[in-house]
């Protein structure tokens, strides 16, 4: 990689006590596939100094303890593991061994708010809709925002459409939605601005159970359309967005 | 034990925070006032993570149903144990059957009740701290606040010599603060006069402020060009959204977002913010991120902070 096109990596502070790494732009499974790497270096390099680590689409939140460790120690360290990484050949098929989740889907305009409206603005039928985001495998690039969700993309051109003018105040768990060039489901109830196409009956954030989430970043998802009997028996629930 | 016999505004149940699962989502939690909080545990010769009782603007009254000792830091409110009026910021010795009234704040916004030997609460993903958003901690564990008849209770040992925190080390509630910046982020994406007008205008603390956030109200910031993805946010990022209203992230934050951030409030004088009530006035100035870290070292020093690290098993999974 010559210098003149190495505005990456780059790294810039993020308070007292962490660093964000950024190692490309936008959205793009190679970055994030070597964010990824990144993260699992960082991890094994420097756990006992770490507190938490981000992984998100194209860049890596490093938060630390400053008793064991300065910025500057911190950085070099950083640069170097980023070294390594080119050398030994970067991702080393980080997303050929992630783990493929299939969330059961039932797309309706019941439980699907914004599908109807989807349809029109794509000039795609509601089915047309439905084979769409079901056809192709979605890559986890980032997690957070709140418990268990996940940031899914890419979108199929198509299927782009932007966020609401005005975000619902509530939105059920289990609600299917896109933006842009994402896909997610809301794993508890919360607000939201994504357009809702379906919902699922998977519980995607327990805050009961041991396991926070199924899914981690690098993972792949699959959607699949279910009916509504099938839902139901899933345990999944009709009761409308109030 | 104690009783809540009224929990008045808004309490909950808070340790030092949920650290190592922002990567799943979680967030951390914790006490927006550290500085309050952390005193509060030093006075009763506490662990720096010992819960207590982080209450929003008072009316809380609690009865003890055993032997103990105990302090209250932060906010200014007038306080009686039973109908002896009390001094925040000291520990006290009380008896089985005395009630603690705290009456509303007068300057500040959260005080904290603190037992020696900390509440006992059962702890979810290493820590009790109460994240409603995240529906998980505080004594039912599901996130929610405390209510009247909940009962919590703590192991009292050797009673503790009488101590009060001096007045060089309190805050004072009523005056503006002036909080440090650590430019970070996207801050050389920020137009030069957005940079400086951030660290000579004053803001104005807004209604709609909680522990997830501070929105602060004063003449709007120019952003940068839009189309961030996602990315990590420290506690204290300073998010520009398009209105140019600033707003700084407290500890029950989002941990991802893709608004621009002209840097990180300096961790040390994140407390003061904290405590200011709306309407209230803030102002800000630049502060090296070398001298910001020397800061928080000592804080931690002095109040014997210990960050939960997690090894090298890709933290918490």
């Amino acid at each position: 990689m010559s210098n003149a096109e190495s505005a990456f990596p780059k790294i810039v502070t993020a308070g007292a006590d962490a660093i964000l790494v950024y190692l490309g732009e936008g959205i793009d499974p190679e970055v994030n596939d070597r964010i990824m790497a990144l993260t699992n270096r960082v991890s094994s390099a420097l756990g006992n100094n770490l507190y938490d680590l981000v992984p998100s689409y194209n860049s890596l939140m490093i938060y630390y303890n400053v008793l064991s460790l300065s910025e500057d120690e911190l950085r070099e360290c950083v640069r170097k593991l980023i070294d390594e990484l080119q050398q030994d050949g970067d991702a080393s098929g980080a997303s050929k061994q992630s783990a493929l989740h299939t969330i059961d889907v039932y797309y309706d305009p019941s439980v699907g708010p914004d599908l109807e409206r989807a349809a029109e603005q794509t000039s795609l039928s509601i089915d047309g809709i439905i084979k769409m985001h079901t056809e192709q495998e979605y890559r986890v690039y980032a997690m957070g925002f709140a418990p268990g969700f996940a940031y899914l993309g890419e979108l199929p051109e198509k299927l782009r459409l932007p966020r609401l003018d005005n975000p619902r105040t509530k939105i059920p768990a289990g609600s299917v939605a896109i933006a842009e060039a994402q896909t997610a489901v809301y794993p508890s109830v919360s607000p939201g601005g994504w357009n809702i196409i379906g919902r699922t009956a998977e519980t995607l954030y327990d805050p009961q159970a041991d396991n926070i989430s199924p899914m981690k970043v690098g993972d792949r998802v699959q959607f699949k359309a279910v009916s509504k009997d099938e839902f139901e028996q899933a345990g999944g629930s009709l009761e409308s967005l109030s | 034990m104690i009783k809540i016999l009224d929990a008045g505004m808004r309490a909950t149940v808070q340790d030092f925070g949920r650290f190592g699962y922002l990567s799943k989502g979680l967030t951390r939690g914790g006490p927006v006032d550290e500085h309050a909080f952390l005193w509060a545990n030093r006075l009763l010769g506490n662990s720096f993570n010992a819960a207590q009782l982080e209450i929003t603007l008072g009316g809380l009254e609690v009865e003890f149903q055993q032997d103990g000792c105990f302090a209250l830091t932060g906010a200014d409110a007038e306080a009686h144990l039973d109908d002896e009026p009390l001094t925040l910021w000291q520990n006290f010795e009380v008896k089985a059957g005395q009630r603690l009234k705290v009456g509303y704040a007068r300057a500040g916004l959260r005080l904290y009740l603190a037992v020696q030997g900390g509440f006992q609460v059962e702890p979810k993903w290493h820590s009790c701290a109460t994240v409603e958003r995240d529906s998980v901690g505080g004594l039912s564990g599901d996130g929610s606040p405390l209510q009247s008849g909940d009962t919590l209770s703590f192991h009292c040992d050797t009673p503790q010599p009488s101590r009060r925190v001096s007045w060089a080390y309190r805050s004072d509630y009523t005056k503006t603060p002036v909080l440090g910046l650590i430019p970070g982020y996207q801050y050389d994406d920020f137009p030069m006069s957005v940079r400086e007008a951030f660290c000579y205008e004053d803001f104005e603390v807004s209604k709609d402020s909680n522990r997830m956030g501070i929105r602060l109200a004063g003449k709007a910031l120019k952003t940068p060009r839009q189309g961030l993805v996602s990315e990590g946010i420290n506690i204290g990022s300073v998010q520009v959204p398009s209105d140019g209203q600033p707003i700084i992230m407290m500890h029950d934050r989002q941990t991802l977002g893709g608004y621009p951030k002209l840097g990180v409030i300096n961790p040390v004088d994140l407390g003061k913010l904290a405590q200011l009530q709306p309407g209230q006035k803030v102002r800000f100035s630049r502060v090296e991120a070398s001298v910001a870290q020397q800061q928080l070292r000592r804080f931690y020093q002095f109040f014997n902070v210990r960050l939960p690290c997690q090894g090298g098993d890709n933290l918490r999974s």
